[in-house]
């Protein structure tokens, strides 16, 4: 009798198992069929749209449009300027403060904390305006200057490239220290007094044995930052006053102004194209939710 | 100055060596934070060009911030869209990490990526992309248009950080409520929800604060009778430097300081590690 009802109990079970996972899975679909009536399917079809020609038939022009004229290439230039330059800017002055940050006691280094979370939570518009406000002819930076003395005449801060930058950098450098800053706290310091106990000089222990175990934090931390700067839009639109053109300004006037779904879905495409394979690279050395939270 | 020739720590270099450090991280940290809240006292100016310190303080700008039809109409929006996006957000989201938590079938990991699309995304990609599909569906310059873009770009938020707060919880605590009789919703509120509520406290926050200060989706989905704060702030901001913005983003720095103290004090967890 058992020998015969048990296989079918187990079937029984596993089926049942079964449907309770599934319908476990089933709470995450509304949030699924949001996401994907919201931003998957229609950035599919702007896909479809990128291939569509002037005249409706299928063609190649919004792609060829983006080799063949120079300002394309120009603005594909600038994108990519803007991203290294702000990434490496947040490296070199987000690194030290992190470093700082983790080797104060605990209270102190909360307080510091505060410091990076502030600008983190304030709306970014806010911000950048701030910039602006700053940064102008007749604005605190210049007329401060001028008063000590560093230079005689207003400096043009903003509206070009280094107000573009400097606006960038500010917003940029809290996804760069906050996870730079978790993989410092990580670290045990047993590690340092070992290095140190074997004769390593601090600066030696400090490149060969700190800073290696602070690179996925760093890693996941810059990765964050090329990615969000390839697509941002507001700061320079702002702070570049219309001579940092990146690729997203482009999309949004192409829409705009000329009302070009073609040109500017392609333009989004490869946007997209090229941070999913950067995401791809990144993905076989880091794990995607660590990127994902590196900034919370 | 005995302390600048004492080494930082027993293994490092003294702390005169590393003196750029401190003055580097001095300078950082002040620049992180002056620039916003510099703002604040500037917005008290009298004068057409925010000066600081101000020569005449007034609060003219709050006067034409308060006395206009257009800009309350927009924080209006703003406020209502902030709320019902934490409103729908939060549940949706706890659900869905919740049920790729406690679901492990093969495509659990596959869900999860899709997820957080929203967050990989350009950001003006979703704006056009929404655009378009609110143009079918008829939900352009909508509130209930505006709440759904925005519970989208909230949602990657809220499930990492349910998701978190879950992975430190166990889950055979709920198993016990459930052979104890507990159905499973009742074994998932009375057991579950209560020793995860600050995760989901925090992610509630995530998302008001996501559509509150959201620009680039608003810019194109909101208008007509709905504009939104930023969508508004963004154009005037094209346009000129109009000192009511100084007032508007003193009113908004508050709103996010408030905010950041109450995820502080409601959702961080007190209890000993």
């Amino acid at each position: 009798m058992q020998a015969q009802s048990e296989p079918l109990n187990a079937a029984g079970l596993r089926r049942d198992g079964l449907i309770e996972r599934l319908s476990l899975f089933g709470l995450a679909s509304p949030a699924m069929l949001l996401i994907l009536v919201i931003l998957v399917v229609p950035v599919g079809w702007l896909f479809y749209v990128s291939f569509m020609g002037a005249d409706g038939s299928f063609s190649l022009e919004n792609y060829e449009r983006m080799i063949d004229r120079k300002s394309y290439r120009r603005i594909f230039g600038t994108t990519f300027q803007v991203s290294f330059l702000t990434t490496g800017l947040c490296i070199m002055i987000g690194y030290p403060l992190a470093y700082f940050m983790s080797q104060l006691p605990d209270r102190l280094a909360n307080i510091a904390l505060i410091t990076v979370l502030l600008p983190f939570w304030t709306s970014l518009l806010v911000r950048t305006y701030a910039w602006l406000v700053l940064l102008q002819k007749q604005g605190l930076v210049n007329n401060w200057a001028i008063s000590l003395g560093l230079w005689e005449e207003p400096i043009k801060m903003v509206h070009n490239m280094t107000g573009t930058l400097i606006g960038m950098v500010h917003i940029m450098l809290p996804f760069l220290i906050l996870p730079v800053y978790g993989s410092m706290r990580a670290i045990n310091r047993d590690l340092m007094k070992a290095a140190s106990n074997l004769g390593a000089h601090p600066r030696r222990a400090f490149w060969d044995v700190f800073f290696p175990l602070t690179m996925p934090g760093l890693s996941a931390g810059a990765l964050m930052v090329f990615i969000l700067c390839l697509g941002f839009f507001v700061t320079p639109a702002v702070l570049g006053g219309g001579k940092v053109i990146m690729v997203s300004m482009k999309i949004v006037s192409n829409i705009e102004l000329f009302v070009n779904w073609g040109a500017a879905s392609a333009l989004g495409v490869v946007l997209l194209v090229m941070t999913m394979i950067i995401l791809w690279i990144a993905s076989r050395f880091l794990k995607l939710e660590n990127i994902a939270g590196g900034g919370h | 100055m005995n302390w600048l020739k004492r080494p930082a720590t027993e293994t490092q270099v003294t702390h005169g060596q590393r003196l750029w450090l401190y003055i580097l991280a001095g300078v950082v940290m002040i620049l992180l934070v002056l620039p916003t809240l510099i703002v604040i006292p500037m917005s008290f100016s009298d004068s057409q060009y925010l000066e600081f310190p101000p020569e005449t303080w007034s609060t003219r700008w709050y006067g034409h911030y308060f006395g206009s039809p257009e800009w309350m109409r927009a924080t209006v929006t703003s406020l209502k869209v902030a709320v019902l996006t934490m409103l729908v957000a939060t549940p949706v989201g706890v659900l869905a990490a919740y049920g790729l938590h406690a679901s492990n079938v093969a495509f659990v990991r596959a869900a999860f990526v899709l997820m957080l699309t929203p967050m990989m995304v350009p950001l003006v990609l979703v704006a056009i992309g929404a655009f378009y599909a609110y143009v079918q569906l008829q939900l352009l310059y909508t509130v209930t248009g505006l709440v759904l873009a925005h519970t989208v770009l909230a949602l990657p938020l809220v499930v990492i950080v349910t998701g978190s707060a879950l992975k430190s919880y166990d889950m055979s605590q709920e198993n016990a409520a459930r052979s104890l009789g507990a159905p499973r919703w009742k074994a998932f509120l009375t057991v579950t929800l209560p020793q995860i509520k600050f995760g989901v406290i925090t992610a509630g926050l995530l998302s008001f604060l996501t559509s509150f200060d959201e620009v680039v989706v608003a810019m194109f989905i909101s208008g007509g009778d709905n504009p939104t704060l930023t969508r508004n702030m963004f154009n005037a901001l094209r346009d000129q430097i109009d000192p009511t913005i100084a007032s508007i983003s003193t009113i908004m720095i508050l709103v996010t300081t408030f905010m950041m103290v109450l995820a502080q004090t409601l959702g961080q967890d007190r209890k000993p590690k």
